[in-house]
């Protein structure tokens, strides 16, 4: 690692023909993005870490509570809701959309007529934006539930659901797309060598295939399970959040079919004392999504050092 | 050359696929036709097809341009702008501060592209009340001007992927280029971009996905009185305006999801291509 640094350090210098007029340009190459980047990025984010430690209307008129905030989140019976909803959601969705865009792909890759097509149809729902995806998703479903005399609504195991069956038709063909790539990449005398050697088809598919695009379901993996936990369009506009139930114990109201990005936001608009408790549920969220992206960093490093 | 030979289990294979790309597209189907339907056959059956008496025509898409109590071309203008103003600066912008960060390869353009790659695990719920805030100081809440966080919040994928690309092109073009007189500005354009076309399309299709489909970002931005993106218009079609008027809801989200589709079905390749390149990477 820290050889590799240093010969790209030294191709750098080696080009002063290139380096040292791109950097008389500073203010026109990098000055602008940084700018912009300072604003809707690196300053949002270090008030965002300051503020949830705050008591705050609008940012300017923060006082320092310490941890209070964390300590309500911890107590708050939604945020504990909506945690083990999305988990339970993540695991459910990763499963589903695998599982199925894996046969998909493997499908498709057979010889086949009109698998382009077949590839373009899977895909196209991914082009949806979530809101649009969740009013045509809502209607489907409370026309169907309506036959039997009920809604969407009404039970959360029904938005649970509900949503699962939307992100799997958003994603499989998402998936899809990487799987094929990474089956087109098997290599084809391997393929043959086992054909030769009298493999049956399934031996040929656990042993030889899969084997293989493991890269392809390591990234699948944690794009689904990102994803599930990023989701916010889709469960907005499915069932924003409902039903809503009130916990006796706390005296709160709770969101049955709510995950962790939409609490976050529902707790902001709740009134102004649940601001900074609303920015500490998001401080633990981007604790809570950036170790996912750090373990799937891992995750293929290590893939790639084993092969 | 290979040549072709369907099997009878290849033909089974494609039969079936063809029944599931049909239950694959209902969704859209039933958007369509209940476009076409009035209110009371949508209330009384979803799964219908219109028929002589609950067929409107294109009655629910006249109703559709002004439901809502705002014009849906104004929406579909806000959205267009912002996501190809937002999407144009972005690739602008970010190919060039990735070249700098490439070729010159200080402690300040290290330091900025790990910034880049710390920004791409954070998610949007983290800084959205502050961005919010910080917008609304800098009188960036405007139509116009949301460009600009755009920009800001999607930087770090982009100088990403472009960064990725530009170290692995040869330098010796770009130093041929000094040696003949040419200056950095005129290198890039003429040099550089031309070599970076294919990852720019990448970037741009991913971009511009990414802004045409945001609903958070321009709803707590934007004043939403005076500018609605599309996501934000269906979204207070059914929310605010007492019973829902179901067929109009349809009508505008065919209206909204019908250029995107014609718009894939012409460049499927590179969509597909792009966005499979940003999910590796990402």
């Amino acid at each position: 690692m820290h050889k590799k640094k240093k010969k790209r350090d030294g191709s750098a210098v080696n080009s002063q023909l290139i380096r040292r007029p791109i950097q008389r340009w500073f203010p026109l190459f990098i000055l602008p993005v940084f700018a912009c980047f300072c604003i809707g990025f690196v300053w949002p984010f270090l008030q965002g870490i300051y503020l949830s430690f705050c008591s705050f209307n609008i940012p300017k008129d923060a006082t320092w509570v310490g941890i209070a905030n964390y300590a309500k989140v911890f107590k708050d019976p939604s945020f504990a809701h909506a945690f083990w909803n999305t988990a339970a959601f993540a695991v459910v969705s990763i499963i589903i959309i695998n599982v199925f865009a894996f046969i998909v792909a493997y499908a498709l890759t057979q010889k086949m007529r009109g698998s382009n097509l077949f590839r373009t149809v899977f895909f196209m729902p991914n082009l949806i934006g979530g809101v649009v995806l969740g009013y045509i998703w809502s209607m489907i479903f409370d026309g169907i539930l309506k036959q039997y005399g009920t809604y969407l609504t009404s039970n959360a195991t029904y938005g649970f659901w509900g949503l699962v069956i939307l992100v799997s038709w958003q994603q499989i063909g998402y998936m899809m797309i990487i799987y094929i790539a990474g089956l087109q990449a098997v290599p084809s005398d391997m393929l043959e060598a086992a054909k030769i050697d009298g493999a049956t088809g399934a031996q040929t598919l656990f042993k030889v295939i899969i084997p293989n695009v493991m890269p392809s379901i390591t990234i699948c993996t944690f794009l689904t399970l990102t994803n599930g936990f990023k989701l916010f369009d889709q469960n907005l506009a499915l069932t924003g959040g409902l039903p809503q139930v009130v916990d006796k114990a706390a005296k709160m109201k709770v969101n049955m079919s709510e995950l962790l990005a939409l609490n976050i936001y529902s707790t902001y608009n709740i009134n102004k004392n649940w601001h900074g408790v609303a920015q500490a549920k998001a401080v633990i969220f981007f604790i809570l999504v950036a170790v996912l992206a750090l373990s799937q960093q891992y995750a293929t490093r290590k893939k790639e050092v084993q092969q | 050359m290979k040549i072709k030979k369907y099997s009878t289990a290849s033909t089974i294979l494609t039969i079936a696929f063809v029944l599931i790309c049909l239950i694959w597209i209902m969704p859209i189907i039933e958007v369509i036709t209940n476009s076409l339907k009035t209110n009371d056959a949508i209330n009384t059956s979803v799964f219908a097809l219109p028929n002589a008496e609950s067929f409107v025509g294109l009655g629910n898409y006249l109703k559709g341009l002004t439901f809502g109590n705002y014009p849906f071309l104004k929406s579909a203008f806000y959205s267009v702008f912002i996501s190809v103003v937002s999407t144009g600066l972005i690739l602008l912008c970010c190919s060039m501060a990735a070249w700098y960060i490439a070729r010159v390869d200080s402690p300040f353009a290290r330091f900025f592209y790990y910034l880049c790659l710390f920004s791409m695990i954070v998610p949007f719920q983290m800084v959205m009340f502050t961005l919010t805030a910080t917008a609304d100081s800098l009188k960036l809440n405007t139509p116009w001007t949301i460009p600009v966080i755009y920009l800001g919040f999607g930087a770090g994928l982009a100088i990403f992927m472009f960064v990725g690309f530009v170290k692995g092109m040869p330098l010796a073009i770009e130093e041929a280029a000094a040696i003949d007189g040419c200056g950095p500005v005129r290198t890039f354009f003429n040099v550089v971009v031309p070599m970076l076309k294919p990852t720019m399309i990448s970037v741009g299709i991913l971009e511009l996905m990414w802004v045409w489909n945001d609903y958070l970002l321009p709803y707590l931005v934007l004043d939403i009185t005076e500018y609605r993106t599309i996501p934000i218009h269906v979204q207070y079609l059914k929310g605010s305006y007492g019973t829902v008027d179901l067929g109009a809801t349809m009508a505008v989200i065919m209206m909204a999801i019908l250029p995107i589709i014609i718009v894939y079905l012409f460049c499927q390749k590179y969509i597909i291509k792009g966005v499979a390149a940003g999910a590796v990477k990402g």
